[in-house]
């Protein structure tokens, strides 16, 4: 991808006749989009087909095809092969999974809320911890590349909560909330909520170790962006459509939003909320009531 | 830009790897990633090569071969393939699509010396 205007040849397509004459920082590189939809991004000779049956692209150097268990064979070349077969966010999921078996032995309750900035994320929470506070123990975990000023608004609630700043990073990690979760108080059987850094791309691949996803969603974005940016809304279980007071101003399409949701996670729930008057905010936390009855349920049945 | 962060855990791999089976000098990287996983592929060529730089994979070629997305349609019972998420059944036109494939995001193979 360039780092200059965000272009790729491979997942984004751009209608525009596409000629780079902007400097490319520490490297330099000739865009060539065939803007055909047609992926090829092997920069080292084509021999890893589909079949991938290492026919060798040079023959008198090294026999790929009776080489592929990493012993390597003499006066040809100590070139190997090793399989590794292993998942790149592999680390990333080890560390979820035991983000997610200390949520579980705490009886925690964890969301993570990803939206893009100025959703209306941090409103929110403000809103939903201060009525949810009472009820039960809560917890919040921030994320944003730069400031404290999210976790201050938490903590005027009197909610406790932890601010994480990426610095140059665009999305929470797994040890990041576990680091996290660490200096919070014991949220014993309640609820906490990550608010990941406002980036509806990169967060997607993270997982935290959370019960699901929140992907908050606000009137003024555009009825098509669960289309535009589809991985976040396929990763999310809840869609929570924010500034719904401000829809009839906007013309707003409801239906279209929640379709075009749909068209890429069937299964997305959706609810529509205001953080500015409250509307909406009884059957979140209802649907929330019915998520941790729903873990206590499965923690009664794990325990016999 | 989280391509740099899924390069970063493939050096740790490619390291790990090396520690494990005794190898100095990575050639080639071969990663498999499907078309409906988090990544561009542009992007991942261009964060490999500044994260690989002062690592054992240094110069190393990165390949990748995309895995194509699969889904089943409830609607019609079958497997179909498809390039996006919010692509309809290719037969029969519904968004009612469970993906099943193409969301890989793995280091299948390394060419070491």
């Amino acid at each position: 991808m360039c780092t200059v205007c965000g272009c790729s040849d491979g997942k984004t397509s751009i209608e525009h006749a596409h000629d780079h004459h902007h400097g490319h920082d520490g490297h330099h590189h000739d865009h060539d989009h065939a803007h055909d939809g047609h992926h090829h991004h092997h920069h080292h000779g084509d021999h890893h087909g589909p079949g991938h049956d290492h026919v060798p692209a040079d023959a008198g150097l090294l026999d790929r095809g009776a080489n592929p268990a990493g012993q390597t064979i003499a006066g040809l070349s100590s070139d190997r092969i090793i399989q590794v077969e292993r998942d790149i966010l592999g680390k990333n999921d080890s560390l979820a999974a035991a983000n997610r078996a200390r949520f579980r032995a705490d009886e925690v309750l964890a969301f993570n809320l990803v939206s893009s900035p100025g959703a209306g994320k941090t409103s929110l929470l403000v809103r939903a911890v201060s009525e949810l506070k009472d009820s039960f123990p809560v917890g919040v975990i921030e994320g944003d590349q730069q400031t404290s000023n999210d976790a201050e608004r938490i903590r005027a609630t009197g909610v406790a909560a932890i601010q994480v700043n990426t610095g140059k990073g665009c999305h929470l990690d797994a040890a990041m909330v576990g680091e996290a979760y660490d200096r919070l108080p014991w949220l014993n059987g309640g609820l906490l909520f990550i608010e990941n850094v406002g980036n509806l791309v990169c967060p997607a691949a993270f997982d935290l170790g959370e019960a699901c996803k929140i992907v908050v969603f606000s009137t003024t974005e555009g009825e098509d962006k669960p289309l535009k940016y589809p991985d976040m809304f396929a990763a999310s279980s809840l869609m929570l459509i924010n500034k719904i007071d401000l829809a009839p101003v906007l013309d707003f399409d409801l239906a279209r939003t929640v379709e075009y949701a749909r068209r890429v996670n069937p299964k997305i729930e959706v609810l529509t909320v205001s953080a500015r008057t409250g509307e909406g905010f009884s059957a979140f936390y209802a649907w929330i009531r019915r998520r941790w009855a729903k873990l206590k349920q499965t923690e009664m049945v794990a325990q016999g | 830009m989280h391509e740099m962060a899924l390069c970063e855990g493939i050096i740790g791999i490619v390291e790990d790897e090396a520690r494990k089976r005794s190898f100095s000098k990575v050639k080639v990287v071969c990663l498999e990633i499907g078309v409906l996983s988090h990544v561009a592929p542009e992007a991942m060529q261009f964060c490999f090569e500044a994260v690989a730089a002062r690592t054992i994979a240094r110069g190393a070629k990165l390949e990748i071969i995309e895995t194509p997305g699969t889904a089943w349609c409830m609607a019609c019972s079958t497997s179909v393939e498809i390039k996006q998420r919010y692509e309809p059944c290719p037969s029969c036109g519904s968004h009612q699509l469970q993906v099943t494939g193409g969301e890989e995001m793995r280091v299948r193979e390394l060419e070491v010396d």
